[in-house]
């Protein structure tokens, strides 16, 4: 069969043809909403429409199958819209509220799960792990699916004293917002690459691997026609490798995660913050990760048993100070978590107000 | 016959009450010797601990340098059918709504083309589809191109903007965030498809400080709604909020970073002027509380991932900006920035450290933005200052001092 004629540089369709036409006629006029349960919210407009929407988690690593289910389940419902969010649920939206319940009973049937909403734990933003990447120290659906399994309660029911944003990036380009989450897993590699000379020449430029090395820990080998490492200077990040597959940096006896906390992407109360590196190496544990799981559990339920109501995790630990929140965690402090890289000048501490 | 593997650490994160991944590779490893060696691969790397994925090959349509990701397969022996495992991004409409119609019609192409599986979404926002093989790639954009879906961006190219869920269902979005991006989109389709930038460029849209995309934390261009007027209280609803429970004084009042809320148990005040528009408190009493009149956009730019030299936020370039249909200020402003950058960073340099390396007063320059103290959360703390001939011509000779 002859294809269709392509056509080039047309962008994305206009969203307006997806927008339900309760989202049409009251758009930009909405007035205010509500959230009703974790999995549920209602937006009023100023003309008086309402518009509920049910949040639905997924692993966002999706077959067409699953989708063509959504599709199912939006075309009874929904008259044929749904949307997704920026972290990856699913969005079911009716305007008619006796379709509400029996969208959240069929939902509920066919096992689909509702939550989200709130002061509570969401879907994770994460990245492709061992099942699409070429860089990845860690699988990052894997993880994921360990933690929101341990963490459920949170998500479905259990209220927090605001939400908590979690991330996973398997390795440290970290691709999407893992930097400014609550808490983040982040794998790591742990020792200084090795190169197989006899390729070098053929596969990398030299300058550009030179040039890729954030620390200048890589200079010329010309006896080898390749370069060498300065294993002082090597703070692993693999970047000389993305530029040259014989530099390879996987090490599956050492290749592990990271956890740091206390990141947000909002303005509410106090600025975006960065997460900072509170637990610097836990191994890889597939297929669980039992662990990393436990001890990102357990900062989460000392922070909602001490935070205050709206604070987030980073707010928290500014009052109480990292000290407390070290000691209340029981986490040890280490030499990991002191910078020594670029920004030492910007993290140590420059009074002598303490907790003790 | 399909080879079918035996995935015993996989088949554990089937158990549980999260939604499974691994349920979603089995379904598609029914129809697909992609998805079905992908999955053999997967359960392989959870066995030994490493992945087994090549660095990305240069694939792509004709007339595009971006928009497919090559992927290959470091077993090809072992995993046929993940020999070629390319990722296609499919640029998604403004704040991810479809038709079911529309959905079913790119699941469909995916079925005939590819293993099946997807990401809804990537991190940047685009549909991907997980997993093709390079004799594919053409018929997969002619099917579709031809029903009006085109690719998103990769590379060293501007990669697809996304946004927020903005006016279309949320009643804090000071700025159309659906219609900036797609906008933006159909202004840089030349960029966005055919890399020729020193290194990636995104762009993230969100309609007030709550930032539901990120965009200050991981977009070159991060533009945030924002707003000048009062905020609008109703007394009644405020009273409401404190019926059914809320202690406005600890979880109002107290919270507001600027201390410019007051409440005597009958009647809540506002000091505009003092109002920094951080939304907590709108956030918090969202039926009694309303930002007014003017609406605009604050530009940001510069955030990033670590990789090279530590992760950025995005810095504020102009406070405030009127971002209203056809954009031209804006569309300019971003023009500006662009080719500042282009003309300054070395391959693989984003934005953000091209303005360490070049100054900020350069970049400022060029792209013709004032200094503003809504730029710095402090002024210069050392006395090493640079000054130009020109700086007393023009500002000290005839200033105040």
């Amino acid at each position: 069969m002859a294809l269709p004629q392509r056509k080039t540089d047309i962008g994305p369709p206009h969203y307006k043809q997806f927008l339900p036409p309760v989202i049409q006629k009251n758009y930009g006029k909405w007035k205010y909403h509500e959230e009703l349960t974790p999995g549920t919210m209602v937006h009023v407009g100023e003309s008086g429409d309402k518009l509920w929407t049910v949040r639905v988690a997924s692993p966002r690593l999706l077959s067409t199958d699953t989708i063509r289910e959504h599709c199912d389940i939006a075309e009874k419902y929904c008259d044929g819209y749904l949307r997704y969010t920026t972290r990856n649920n699913v969005e079911f939206l009716v305007s008619d509220e006796k379709k509400l319940e029996p969208l959240k009973k069929e939902l509920k049937d066919r096992g689909f799960k509702m939550g989200g909403i709130g002061p509570h734990i969401t879907n994770v933003v994460h990245t492709q792990g061992w099942v699409h990447c070429h860089s990845a120290c860690t699988d990052a659906s894997g993880l994921v699916k360990s933690m929101m399994d341990e963490l459920y309660e949170y998500f479905e029911s259990k209220k927090l004293p605001n939400k908590v944003r979690l991330a996973v990036a398997c390795c440290v380009n970290m691709c999407g917002a893992v930097h400014c989450s609550d808490i983040a897993v982040v794998a790591v590699h742990t020792k200084v690459p090795t190169i197989v000379h006899e390729n070098f020449k053929n596969m990398c430029e030299l300058p550009t691997v030179i040039g890729s090395c954030p620390t200048r820990a890589i200079s010329p080998d010309p006896a080898k026609k390749s370069v060498k490492i300065n294993a002082e200077k090597c703070m692993y990040c693999g970047n000389c490798f993305t530029v040259c597959p014989p530099i390879s940096i996987k090490d599956p006896e050492r290749d592990g995660v990271a956890i740091v906390v206390g990141g947000k992407v909002n303005s509410l109360r106090s600025n975006p913050k960065f997460s900072k590196l509170v637990i610097p190496y836990i191994s890889n544990e597939p297929p669980r990760w039992p662990k990393a799981v436990a001890a990102i559990k357990h900062i989460i339920e000392v922070y909602a048993k001490n935070a205050r109501k709206h604070e987030r995790i980073g707010e928290w630990i500014e009052r109480i100070g990292w000290e407390r929140f070290f000691s209340l965690t029981g986490i040890d402090f280490t030499f990991q978590s002191i910078d020594d890289f670029t920004f030492m000048r910007d993290t140590m501490r420059t009074s002598s107000t303490f907790k003790w | 016959m399909k080879k079918k593997y035996e995935t015993p650490l996989l088949d554990e994160l089937e158990k549980g009450p999260w939604p499974s991944f691994v349920t979603e590779m089995k379904k598609d490893a029914q129809k697909s010797d992609i998805a079905n060696d992908g999955l053999g691969q997967l359960e392989k790397s959870f066995r030994t601990k490493r992945g087994y994925w090549k660095h990305g090959g240069i694939v792509g349509v004709l007339g595009y340098g971006g928009g497919v990701i090559g992927r290959y397969s470091s077993l090809p022996e072992e995993f046929p059918g993940v020999a070629h495992n390319h990722t296609v991004r499919i640029n998604q409409p403004s704040g991810w709504f479809y038709t079911t119609k529309a959905l079913r019609e790119i699941c469909d192409i995916w079925d005939k083309y590819g293993s099946g599986l997807t990401n809804l979404h990537g991190s940047t926002g685009d549909l991907v589809l997980l997993g093709t093989r390079t004799e594919n790639l053409e018929a997969i954009f002619a099917e579709y191109s031809s029903r009006g879906w085109d690719l998103g961006g990769s590379g060293s190219a501007m990669r697809t903007p996304s946004c927020c869920v903005g006016p279309a269902r949320c009643e804090w979005a000071n700025i159309d965030t659906l219609d900036i991006t797609y906008v933006l989109t159909q202004e840089f389709q030349d960029e966005l498809h055919r890399p020729a930038f020193p290194y990636k460029f995104k762009i993230k849209t969100a309609g007030c400080a709550v930032d539901c995309v990120a965009a200050i934390a991981r977009a070159d261009l991060s533009i945030i709604g924002t707003w000048k007027g009062r905020i609008q209280i109703d007394q009644n609803e405020v009273q409401n909020y404190a019926k059914k429970g809320m202690n406005i004084n600890a979880e109002i009042v107290n919270m507001c970073p600027t201390q410019c809320i007051s409440y005597d148990g009958k009647t809540l005040k506002i000091d505009d002027v003092e109002c920094s528009r951080c939304m907590h408190c709108i956030a918090k009493m969202t039926k009694a509380l309303r930002p007014t009149g003017e609406k605009g956009a604050t530009i940001l730019v510069g955030s990033k991932a670590p990789i090279v030299v530590g992760s950025l936020l995005s810095w504020v370039i102009v406070p405030f900006i009127k971002a209203e249909p056809p954009y031209t200020e804006l569309k300019a402003l971003i023009h500006k920035i662009i080719e500042w950058w282009d003309e300054n960073a070395k391959p693989r340099e984003r934005i953000g450290e091209v303005i360490e390396i070049k100054g900020m007063r350069s970049f400022l320059e060029y792209i013709g933005v004032p200094p503003h103290p809504s730029q710095v959360k402090f002024p210069r703390k050392d006395p090493f200052i640079f000054f130009k001939d020109e700086d007393f011509e023009k500002v000290y000779k005839k200033g105040k001092y």
